[in-house]
């Protein structure tokens, strides 16, 4: 084949898996269907298997959690050919690179003619990519995920599933209701008709919200234009991924060969590479950096260079050059980080009232050595209960999900975030296992618990204004329901005597699922809250003794 | 003005005079006018609800069907037979709403929304009696598409020929209800438009009014914060009783959920109860419903009895021709 139609392949095969990644993004939802009674609801898609095909989302997870959850096999279709071939993941799939490739394309004033061929050539600073690898597979091994902060895959889903999209769908739905909202009929049928297609193909069915979202958006916007100075600037310095790929490929069989040394300084090569890895003659090509894009080989006005197999390989650099001061840092930081971070938070001595996890959520421990903060199920979660969290999980767990009650409950036959977390932070269970029940629907075991309601009596309709109420206990979804009330005879501001219904929970039936804080009308702070005491995963974290 | 010149000649003066005095006219004109729309902004009500009448009652015909048997579409086909037909309540291309209780992500044996097979029932009687498009649409308190598809009504509507709509949120509309305790409030779009409407409640037990059944059905017909009935649910029941005024109520009585409700959610408080009521006097519904189901006094149940202090109905449902059928 000849190399400038492997070009044309390679693009065709990025835009393909960029849409594919795209589509299986906005299908991590529950869409609903009018053609069926299905009692247990589950998504039609694989979505989470970009995630789950991540070589550094699995081999973090097989660090820290010496298991290979569910389909994180997968990653071995990436794995097992890159000791072959090298980094073609980068060039060819990689839906961040792809996205870095089109914006590294665009014209840059800062970026043209001479200068961009000087910021094409390798730079030293492109080896801080495998320092960051080293220290979050080190961080990895002493239990925590943070490489899923820093890997591509789990960054853009987290930045398009949290920021992006959601911007995009309030943007797409401000406009059609703003048209809808108009007095003309054919303005607002149009509208209606718009909102109809566009809900069934790539708008979310809701608007949603998300805390953080600004910062997790803006930090994905950077990346973007740091392209116009830099072409793939974070695919060259930062991605682990990457870094982890040019060390597996070490031993490729598959690269550039230079036929001979003769050059006439066009530069041509240079001008078009997104790996920065000196594919010009006299340089040595560095085969870690390599994305396999191909754009050098059909430049070349003298057809001087050629990717093949078994190429020979004296102008070849084929590992990259690290610095043992510099890898020892590495070492060194991924190892202090973990308990650095932990001796501000110790997970055991008070774990966070507000850190409420999801259902299926694994202890603390086992879920941070997991959770690689892909907002996936925050993405999938109908209710928009899930976000992630601040400063709640501590520093090192900032982006993983809790729940908000006051924005979403927890529905207790829902389980989509167990089914598409890809690392099993939240492990998959069922909606039996979920609430207790057998296959009949009869309540036989302890349902999961993700906490426990507190009143706030001050602030509570029949505790404190003489009012009825009980919202919460209309919504409460146990039964015998955690909500009970009791009748009280009040006086109210007119010196009246009346009697209202005062609520209480009991705290060995409430699952914390936040439907009494969510329904409650005293909304900037509910007079019930639900308090993470009393989850299911913790046994540090509960309030009544057990059998 | 080019700056290259040592002097304007006249024609670029006169030019850039015409310019900047146009510019500023304009600016000046645009600044007043908006000056003068300036308006303290305010919520404005443009939507009103279509006119609908009461049936009168036809002193041939009962005002109440009672019908016990085992299947649910047999019941209802049977009780509307009874009631007159169907072509008494429908008229030909007629824009049918039918609101079954949908507002929980619950299946249909644990009977905390209406059941499927009667909505079924009721979609395809409207069709037959010259609807000409029949709406399935509730404003569910759990997530709405999963309400939908696990209490099986989506499902089940749509096959019978329904369309069946979600509640968007730019679909809602402040109309002035003039109530006792409600004044303006958010209601669905469907609701407002429908020529007529065919209300279809669940039997349940709540703890706030001791029931819910028809006329607190319609709380699933308005946006908004509808936490906030709870502070005079009773009031705010009455009030949408007045302005829904429904064609036809079929209560479900197939299954009732005996305690913990209105979620319920387990099975163990659910009676096989096997009854389907149909009635054009919604509060005579309700008053039978509480009183033969739940051994509640209609005296008792507020919400019934203020509905019957206002005239919405006759809560003394024996006075009402009624009867009763096995099917």
């Amino acid at each position: 084949m000849k190399m400038q139609t492997l070009v044309k392949v390679r693009r065709t095969s990025q835009i393909l898996f960029f849409v594919i990644f795209v589509l299986l993004l906005i299908n991590t939802e529950f869409t609903g269907g009018f053609d069926t009674s299905e009692q247990d609801i589950s998504l039609p898609y694989p979505v989470a298997i970009f995630l789950e095909a991540s070589p550094l989302v699995a081999l973090s997870n097989a660090l820290s959690s010496h298991t290979l959850y569910r389909n994180l096999i997968i990653s071995l279709v990436i794995i097992i050919p890159t000791f072959f071939m090298g980094r073609f993941f980068c060039g060819w799939i990689c839906p961040l690179g792809s996205l870095n490739h089109f914006f590294g394309s665009l014209k840059s004033e800062r970026k043209r003619g001479k200068q961009r061929i000087e910021s094409n050539k390798y730079k030293k600073w492109q080896m801080t990519k495998y320092y960051i690898l080293i220290a979050v597979l080190v961080a990895a091994l002493f239990g925590s995920q943070i490489a899923g902060i820093v890997d591509p895959i789990s960054l853009t889903i987290r930045s398009f599933s949290l920021a992006i999209l959601p911007t995009m769908n309030y943007a797409l739905n401000a406009i059609l209701n703003g048209l809808y909202g108009t007095d003309i009929a054919i303005l607002r049928s149009a509208a209606d008709g718009m909102q109809y297609v566009l809900k069934n193909s790539i708008m979310s069915i809701k608007v949603v919200h998300f805390q953080q979202a600004v910062f997790i958006g803006l930090i994905f916007v950077t990346l973007m234009v740091l392209n116009l100075r830099i072409t793939r600037f974070w695919c060259r310095a930062l991605c682990p991924l990457g870094a982890l790929l040019g060390i597996l490929s070490r031993w490729s069989i598959f690269g550039l060969e230079k036929k001979s040394l003769k050059c006439n300084d066009c530069n041509l090569c240079q001008l078009h590479c997104q790996g920065g890895d000196d594919p010009k003659l006299g340089l040595k090509w560095r085969k870690s950096e390599c994305h396999l894009c191909f754009n050098c080989a059909p430049s070349c006005p003298d057809n001087e260079m050629k990717f093949k197999f078994f190429p020979k390989t004296h102008t070849t650099e084929e590992k990259p050059d690290f610095k043992r001061r510099k890898f020892v840092t590495s070492l060194a930081a991924g190892a202090l980080a973990i308990p650095l971070l932990r001796s501000s938070t110790s997970l055991d001595a008070a774990p966070n009232k507000k850190l409420i996890r999801p259902p299926g959520s694994l202890a603390e421990k086992h879920f941070l050595e997991r959770c690689i903060r892909c907002g996936e199920c925050m993405k999938v979660c109908p209710n928009n209960a899930l976000h992630p969290t601040f400063m709640e999980a501590g520093l090192e767990g900032i982006w993983s999900p809790h729940l908000v009650p006051q924005i979403g409950y927890c529905e207790p036959s829902c389980v989509l975030c167990g089914e598409v977390c890809p690392t099993g932070a939240i492990w998959e269970i069922s909606q039996n296992e979920k609430m207790g029940t057998n296959a009949d629907g009869q309540l036989v075991d302890e349902p999961i618990k993700l906490g426990t309601a507190f009143y706030d009596r001050g602030r509570c309709l029949p505790w404190a204004m003489a009012k009825p109420c009980i919202v919460c206990e209309e919504w409460c979804p146990t039964s015998p329901k955690a909500i009970y009330l009791q009748d009280a005879e009040v006086v109210d501001s007119a010196g009246e005597a009346r009697i209202v219904q005062r609520p209480y929970v009991d705290p060995g039936r409430c699952i914390g699922c936040g439907a009494c804080e969510y329904a409650c009308p005293i909304q900037v702070e509910p007079a019930i809250q639900v308090s993470s005491i009393g989850e299911s995963r913790a046994k540090n974290n509960q309030i009544l003794l057990k059998k | 003005m080019g700056t290259d010149q040592k002097n304007m000649n006249r024609r670029a003066f006169l030019h850039t005079s015409a310019r900047l005095g146009g510019v500023s006219v304009a600016t000046l004109g645009m600044g007043f006018w908006l000056k003068n729309r300036s308006t303290r902004p305010q919520e404005t009500i443009a939507a009103t609800m279509k006119e609908r009448l009461i049936l009168p009652p036809d002193p041939n015909l009962p005002a109440m069907v009672i019908v016990n048997g085992g299947d649910p579409r047999k019941m209802v086909n049977q009780a509307v037979h009874e009631l007159g037909g169907i072509k008494r309540f429908i008229d030909d291309s007629d824009v049918v709403v039918v609101k079954p209780n949908m507002a929980w992500d619950r299946t249909p044996e644990q009977a905390a929304n209406t059941n499927p097979d009667a909505v079924a029932a009721v979609v395809a009687l409207c069709l037959k009696g010259g609807a000409s498009k029949v709406i399935v649409t509730d404003v569910s308190c759990h997530e709405p598409r999963r309400c939908y598809q696990r209490s099986g009504i989506a499902d089940a509507a749509n096959a019978a020929g329904a369309k069946v709509i979600f509640p968007e949120k730019h679909k809602f509309h402040e109309i002035a209800i003039n109530g006792q305790v409600l004044t303006e409030w958010p209601v669905f779009e469907p609701f407002l438009d429908a020529d007529k409407i065919i209300n279809m409640p669940v039997a349940k037990h709540h703890n706030l009014t001791g029931v819910t059944l028809g006329m607190k059905n319609w709380f699933g017909a308005l946006g908004g914060k509808r936490n906030q009935l709870h502070q005079k649910i009773n009031e705010s029941i009455v009030d949408l009783a007045e302005l829904m005024k429904p064609t036809l109520t079929i209560l479900d009585a197939y299954r009732i959920l005996q305690r913990n409700g209105p979620t319920g959610g387990n099975i163990a408080d659910v009676r096989l109860n096997n009854t389907i009521i149909a009635a054009t006097d919604p509060v005579a519904l309700d008053s039978y419903a509480a009183n033969t189901f739940f051994d509640l006094n209609p005296i008792q149940v507020q919400f019934v009895k203020l509905a019957h202090e206002r005239k919405v109905g006759n809560m003394y449902f024996e006075e009402i021709r009624q009867k009763v059928i096995e099917v």
